[in-house]
């Protein structure tokens, strides 16, 4: 149909020549990585050195508390709850004769809160300086020896594979559910921007009311799906230029790692081929690149990026006609638009929320059925793919999940067109929920 | 070239077209008149393939009309005029003539020629919302009639135009209808309709209550008025032969009464030594005729259930 194939080309180069467009596809991606970095530095800007005064009954913490960059522990004598302040002490550690076989309460009084987490940390340094205190006096080993017995004892690490069959591929758990989440979310933004990029497109043609010009040469229908593809073109382009920019961009950082940093992390990349995990003699920085170079690569990416083109396209689809629908329906006022997108809006609040889930329980009965109704399956099931196919998604549920979602849009294209049809050159009062359903499926 | 016949269209509170059948010859004219309401622009939509009619038949060139495929034949200028404020004007009228089936470097020449026309040669790369209202109504009019459609719908063409831009469009649609193409012009200013059509039909409340050409029509409604002008004015008259309705010096203004012709009262003013020096026959106007007819009906279009 050579009319649907002009609409389509309207619809998309009138995006594309948008500086908008171009703003938006460079901004975003550089805002994104401003955000992340702004967070990370602001977290370790923030953390404050917290100064605890201890008064100790026992006498003994002084040996084994040991200060660091987020503790100091002050053990000056006679500092007590009434002046530790004076001492530049934010807080004040209380531990009074503590007795074997019973609970002793030891207190913490401050003047600025200390967080959850540096509480969790204090509790864990006092339970294990009072193992340490009783393994010396209850045994005879000396402290070096039990702390050269604990450095060495650091020997093994966990590395989850997943299982399909003949061969096991390595996996990690925190880059799938990094991809996961990266993935869902981004499919959900995208559906909410160029769902609503379709809802104003309708609503220009229905109020400058061109749409009855347009009408008169093509069916409401055409000109419907015309828009909805055009509009879904540009999502996949500007799709397909993040993908470039970020792999121009991994390019361009990795020229930037020294040469022999690079020669270390090949030599651990060999060492570990022949099945030798020794990395004892191998820089941090060299140890870390090695680890998100191999889980990178352990990530399918051809699967992963061609479900995620599957299913932005199949649930862009499924909302964009519900958008379309909704266009037609209201007139001038924006303020109609909003009662209307309620229903819309919220099944894909409710999958992104589902799909936060689903990332970190890729397996549970909660992301199994999200990841199968097409109202949620396109943001959850990008979530669960990146733990691995066939394993975590079984390939029946991966194609019973895409089969419901051809049909799940198929059927709100139909449907949408159906109000469209009507909603398109009707003017004055918003129709009710009633009429819309009356001209979907009676008419 | 265009027969309608028994079309109807019923919405769920209105009967917006009901039984209405005409018939547009090519190259003539046709104005489609009525108050609003009446169900022009429902009656319009049909015609145009916008809505199905929910009975009756429609021929295009003897032959049932398609949608799909007539629209090209077809050119429609709603009422409402609209087009894309953000799209350039060139590329806007390019877009519009291709819908209609044009290709590419036909589209390309058409729109030259037509800007060319128009002289709005210098407007290719502005934009919409940059135009006056007259000048998007120019704009409209000519991606209108770029693809050279058979059949021309123009809805109020000359609402919000200055004389000289609607002279422009006028002697467009009088060169149009030489050259062969059928317009209907739906309007409710009686004096363009006189001026410009050949032939009209009066909806109200969806139904067709007029039908013919604008002389016959204006036969058809004469009430037998006569102006006479004469010197000495009889001071008897006759009120079996005509009523004077009005007097201005020596100027009448009368009624023929039924079955009396002019002549007798031409013989009566002879007979009675007065100089005549006018008479002629006064038609009614359209407005006139238009407002006689729909008069006495409700102004506004009551909502009445279709099915009783």
């Amino acid at each position: 149909m050579n009319k649907i194939g002009l609409i389509i080309r309207r619809e998309y180069m009138t995006r594309i020549r948008n500086k908008t467009f171009l703003l938006s596809t460079f901004l975003l991606p550089v805002m994104i990585v401003i955000l992340i970095a702004g967070t990370v530095f602001l977290a370790i800007k923030g953390r404050t050195n917290h100064r605890i005064a201890v008064s100790d009954q026992n006498g003994y913490f002084r040996d084994y508390l040991k200060s660091d960059s987020a503790i100091f522990f002050d053990f000056t004598p006679g500092i007590d709850s009434l002046n530790y302040a004076e001492k530049n002490c934010s807080a004040v550690l209380i531990i009074p004769v503590l007795r074997e076989g019973q609970k002793t309460i030891y207190r913490l009084k401050y003047k600025k809160q200390l967080g959850l987490a540096n509480i969790d940390d204090l509790e864990k340094r006092i339970s294990s300086a009072i193992t340490d205190h009783l393994i010396y006096t209850k045994t005879n080993i000396t402290r070096n020896r039990l702390d050269s017995i604990r450095a060495a004892s650091d020997i093994a690490e966990l590395q989850t594979f997943s299982d399909e069959g003949k061969k096991s591929e390595a996996s990690s758990q925190g880059l799938s559910y990094g991809i996961g989440y990266a993935c869902g979310f981004l499919i959900y933004l995208l559906t909410f921007i160029y769902g609503a990029a379709v809802m104003r497109g309708v609503m220009e043609e229905k109020t400058s009311r061109v749409a009855e010009v347009i009408v008169s040469s093509v069916k409401p229908f055409p000109l419907m799906l015309g828009k909805i593809i055009g509009i879904g073109a540009v999502g996949l382009t500007q799709f397909l230029l993040w993908i470039g920019l970020i792999v121009t961009l991994v390019m361009v950082a990795q020229a930037f790692i020294p040469h022999d940093l690079l020669v270390e992390v090949n030599n651990i990349q060999k060492a570990n081929a022949m099945g030798n995990a020794s990395m004892a003699q191998s820089s941090e920085a060299a140890r870390q690149i090695f680890d998100v170079k191999q889980s990178l690569q352990h990530a399918n990416w051809f699967l992963i990026i061609g479900c995620f083109i599957f299913y932005f396209i199949g649930g862009y689809l499924f909302y964009a006609s519900l958008f379309a629908a909704v266009g037609s329906v209201v007139n001038e006022d924006p303020q109609e638009a909003q009662s209307l997108l309620l229903p819309i809006s919220m099944p894909i609040i409710f999958s992104f929320i589902i799909m936060s889930i689903a990332a970190q329980d890729p397996g549970g009965s909660l992301a199994v059925w999200a990841s199968m109704i097409p109202f949620s399956s396109p943001i959850v099931m990008m979530a669960r793919i990146p733990y691995g196919v066939p394993t975590t998604v079984p390939y029946w549920q991966l194609l019973l999940s895409m089969a419901l979602l051809v049909g799940g849009f198929l059927f709100t294209v139909w449907m949408a067109g159906k109000i469209y049809r009507t909603g398109i050159l009707l003017y004055g009062k918003k129709p009710t929920w009633k009429t819309m359903w009356k001209w979907a499926f009676k008419a | 070239m265009l027969e309608v016949s028994h079309l109807k269209k019923y919405f769920t509170t209105q009967k917006a077209v009901d039984d209405i059948s005409f018939t547009v010859e090519k190259g003539t004219i046709f104005g489609l008149l009525g108050p609003n309401g009446a169900g022009k622009t429902t009656l319009i939509r049909m015609i145009t393939g916008i809505f199905y009619p929910d009975e009756g038949t429609i021929l295009l060139n003897g032959k049932q009309f398609n949608a799909d495929k007539d629209s090209s034949r077809i050119g429609y200028m709603p009422e409402e005029r609209g087009l894309y404020k953000k799209m350039k004007i060139g590329e806007q009228a390019i877009y519009l003539a291709r819908l209609k089936g044009l290709s590419a470097p036909e589209a390309l020449k058409q729109v030259r020629e037509w800007f060319v026309r128009f002289e709005m040669q210098s407007w290719w790369n502005k934009k919409i919302e940059d135009l006056s209202k007259g000048m998007a109504q120019k704009l409209q009019f000519v991606t209108t009639v770029l693809h050279r459609p058979e059949l021309i719908i123009l809805d109020e063409p000359f609402s919000g135009l200055d004389p000289v831009n609607a002279n422009l469009i006028k002697d467009e649609i009088f060169r149009l209808a030489a050259n062969g193409s059928s317009i209907i012009f739906s309007t409710h200013r009686m004096e363009q309709v006189e001026e410009i059509c050949n032939q009209i039909i009066l909806l109200n409340k969806g139904k067709k209550i007029l039908d013919g050409t604008v002389a016959n029509v204006k036969q058809e409604y004469k009430e037998n008025l006569f102006r006479i002008s004469a010197n000495p004015i009889p001071a008897e008259i006759p009120a079996a032969l005509f009523e004077v309705l009005s007097k201005n010096d020596q100027t009448l203004t009368i009624r023929i009464k039924e079955g009396h012709t002019p002549n007798e009262v031409l013989l009566y003013f002879i007979d009675r030594q007065s100089n005549i020096s006018v008479f002629t026959e006064l038609l009614p106007s359209l407005n006139e005729i238009f407002i006689k007819l729909v008069e006495g009906t409700s102004l506004s279009r009551q909502f009445q259930p279709t099915q009783s």
